[in-house]
């Protein structure tokens, strides 16, 4: 892990392996846990990790403070990293701030993969697209986020501190960027359009957060996207389902 | 000491059916307005009494609570800023970081300040971690709308020369221009609410009035030294006119009569900690540290969390189940006797290093309107004349 100055800000930037360049950018929870999906990424990519600011050991920046600051900031550090179309992959959260992203310019990106991404109101004003994580109890939220809640909830008491304490700034970080609107830019759908790079929208199928049948009509405002259901998975197919998630990206991006 | 009466206006007919939660999530089907009415009447009337016998009037808010149906502190002032003539009157307080409209703040203090001719005090609060949903107010940036809406509601009730402009992080506005101007001036006083050394530290360099509330024996001495190195470091002496403490109180002719409604308010204590740990931990509010120590603890999102209190020994017991002497013991309350109330207050006041305020908790819980009437008059007639003499 190397911290990187993007404009004036510190970002924790992580590279691993070889080949053609893919960049990740991560989900809002459980960011430790993709260990082991970006290690098998990286037998067949030069994988980019960044970790957002808020989001890790780095001070978070003052102007740094909104959804549409870490669009920026990314497109600020493929500039830097001079990254010519790469594969931008974002899970979740970090699927809204690659879309964020892709609306702004596509340019230095060549293929984008979204795994559960938020960030698009789809639905009507009485209804929400994503559970309230907020709102719920952790024994009501896990089942909502993994398929086998069982295997891979956290389970706090038998954790080392520095992991909770980890996972206790991860919420902070999303409440941060997304606590009003809830996960969601109000204005990011009208421009959906200019997302005019080859896309991947992946889903886990018992994703009980945001719907599959949510990601298949994002899928279908996208211009140029195939929707794909990863089996047994949750919200967090990267974390639940590493083979079958790696070989949907990487078959995506012809390796 | 100056006293403050204070009351939540518990909806407490609500309770049992409400079972294990009586925040965030309680439906309101369970609330009968007409239960309401008279309940809030019968608490305005124990306020009104309060003029009478020379106690001063605090009301606080909270939000989707059957714990707390005050919902808009300024409500209950507006009526006792008419029907009151003397006592001052505190609004401990105003959660200025959750409500959206700052100005609007300053334009009800104002007017309350303006009815009750200069008898308000002026509390703003951070609000706990459980109200942020009800406000949807992001609790990850609550402390910096705080204080950018302190900076807007003083300088709203200040500026006496037409309208001016504020373009700042969260509030905008083209043109402040308030009317009336507070009755006191420059502004009425101002009062924080704190439960932490370092936010104590901060009221210390401000020079306000902290109300530190449930804090106890162990934590309080801490919390109040804290604030007079602040107030060191801005080159004052903290007086005691600037530290006011909480605690329930009962009073009766006997020491069982004290108890029994000592015991009867505490049902504030035990009933307040009623709320799931997703709202009481909301992400942000608490530091990085703290909430990963809750998430660790046992019992966590198993229920209700944040059952425990401290006796002064360091043992930990459940306030679900705890006495009175318990609470006596950790600093919660005072009960008894008039001269047992007067011993353990003179003692919490020593304990601490003195303090300039008792916002007493004379009604709260199940007790009746008759033994509420009855613990303030006596409290008023045999313990304050003795507590008033203190500092």
């Amino acid at each position: 892990m190397e911290t990187l100055d993007v404009g004036g800000t510190p970002v924790e930037v992580q590279t691993m392996g070889s080949g053609p360049p893919l960049v990740y950018l991560h989900s809002e929870q459980f960011v430790a846990r993709t260990a082991p999906f970006l290690e098998a990424l990286a037998a067949r990519f030069r994988v980019i990790s960044a970790r957002m600011p808020g989001f890790g050991a780095t001070t978070l920046p003052a102007d740094i403070r909104t959804v549409d600051d870490l669009a920026y900031l990314h497109l600020d550090l493929l500039h830097k990293l001079d990254l010519k179309q790469p594969t931008v992959v974002g899970a979740s959260f970090g699927g809204w701030v690659a879309l964020e992203m892709a609306v702004r310019n596509t340019a230095r990106i060549g293929r984008l993969a979204l795994i559960g991404a938020v960030g698009v109101k789809l639905s009507g004003r009485e209804e929400r697209d994503f559970a309230d994580i907020f709102y719920l109890s952790d024994a009501e939220a896990f089942p909502v986020l993994f398929a086998d809640p069982e295997k891979w909830a956290p389970k706090y008491a038998a954790l080392p501190v520095t992991e909770v304490e980890q996972l206790a700034r991860e919420r902070q970080a999303l409440a941060y960027y997304a606590w009003k609107p809830y996960l969601h830019n109000p204005g990011l759908r009208r421009w959906l359009h200019r997302v005019d790079v080859p896309t991947l929208v992946l889903w886990g199928d018992k994703d009980r957060f945001a719907s599959p049948d949510y990601g298949l009509q994002l899928a279908s405002r996208l211009p140029n996207a195939e929707f794909k259901i990863v089996s047994r998975a949750g919200h967090y197919p990267q974390i639940e389902q590493v083979p079958a998630t790696v070989e949907a990206i990487s078959s995506f991006a012809g390796r | 000491m100056k006293v403050w009466h204070f009351s939540e206006l518990a909806y407490h007919p609500g309770w049992e059916e409400l079972g294990p939660q009586l925040r965030n999530v309680i439906p309101s089907r369970v609330c009968d307005p007409k239960v309401a009415a008279d309940l809030y009447h019968r608490y305005l009337d124990e306020w009104a009494l309060c003029d009478e016998l020379g106690i001063n009037i605090m009301t606080n808010e909270h939000h989707t609570t059957a714990t707390c149906i005050d919902s808009v502190v300024t409500i209950p002032m507006a009526i006792l800023a008419r029907e009151t003539k003397k006592v001052r009157l505190l609004c401990l307080g105003m959660p200025i970081g959750n409500r959206m409209d700052a100005v609007r703040v300053a334009e009800e203090y104002s007017m309350l300040d303006v009815i009750s001719r200069g008898r308000i005090e002026m509390g703003f609060v951070k609000g706990a971690p459980f109200e942020v949903t009800p406000a949807n107010s992001n609790p990850a940036t609550l402390v910096e709308r705080f204080w950018e809406a302190h900076d807007l509601i003083l300088k709203a009730m200040t500026t006496h020369d037409g309208p001016f402009n504020w373009e700042g992080q969260y509030f905008q506005y083209r043109q402040v221009n308030v009317w009336p101007r507070p009755y006191q001036q420059p502004h009425p006083p101002v009062w924080l609410t704190v439960n932490s050394p370092d936010s104590a530290f901060v009221g210390g360099q401000k020079g306000y009035v902290i109300g530190v509330l449930n804090s106890g024996y162990n934590r309080t001495p801490g919390i109040f030294e804290a604030y007079r190195k602040g107030a060191a470091e801005s080159g004052r002496q903290a007086g005691t006119d600037r530290f006011a403490y909480m605690a329930m109180v009962g009073v009766g002719r006997t020491r069982e009569e004290g108890y029994r409604r000592a015991d009867q308010i505490l049902d504030y204590s035990r009933t307040s900690r009623r709320v799931a740990a997703q709202f009481a931990f909301p992400p942000g509010y608490q530091s990085v540290s703290a909430t990963a120590q809750a998430l660790k603890s046992p019992g966590y999102g198993t229920g209700v969390a944040m059952r425990n209190m401290q006796l002064r020994n360091g043992k930990e017991v459940d306030v679900f189940k705890a006495t009175v002497d318990e609470f006596i013991d950790a600093g919660i309350c005072f009960a008894g006797t008039p001269d047992d109330v007067y011993a353990q207050a003179k003692a919490f006041y020593d304990h601490v290093g003195g303090f300039g305020h008792l916002l007493m908790m004379g009604q709260g819980g199940h007790i009746t309107h008759a033994d509420t009437v009855d613990n303030l008059t006596m409290f008023s007639k045999e313990v304050l004349p003795r507590l008033a003499e203190l500092s």
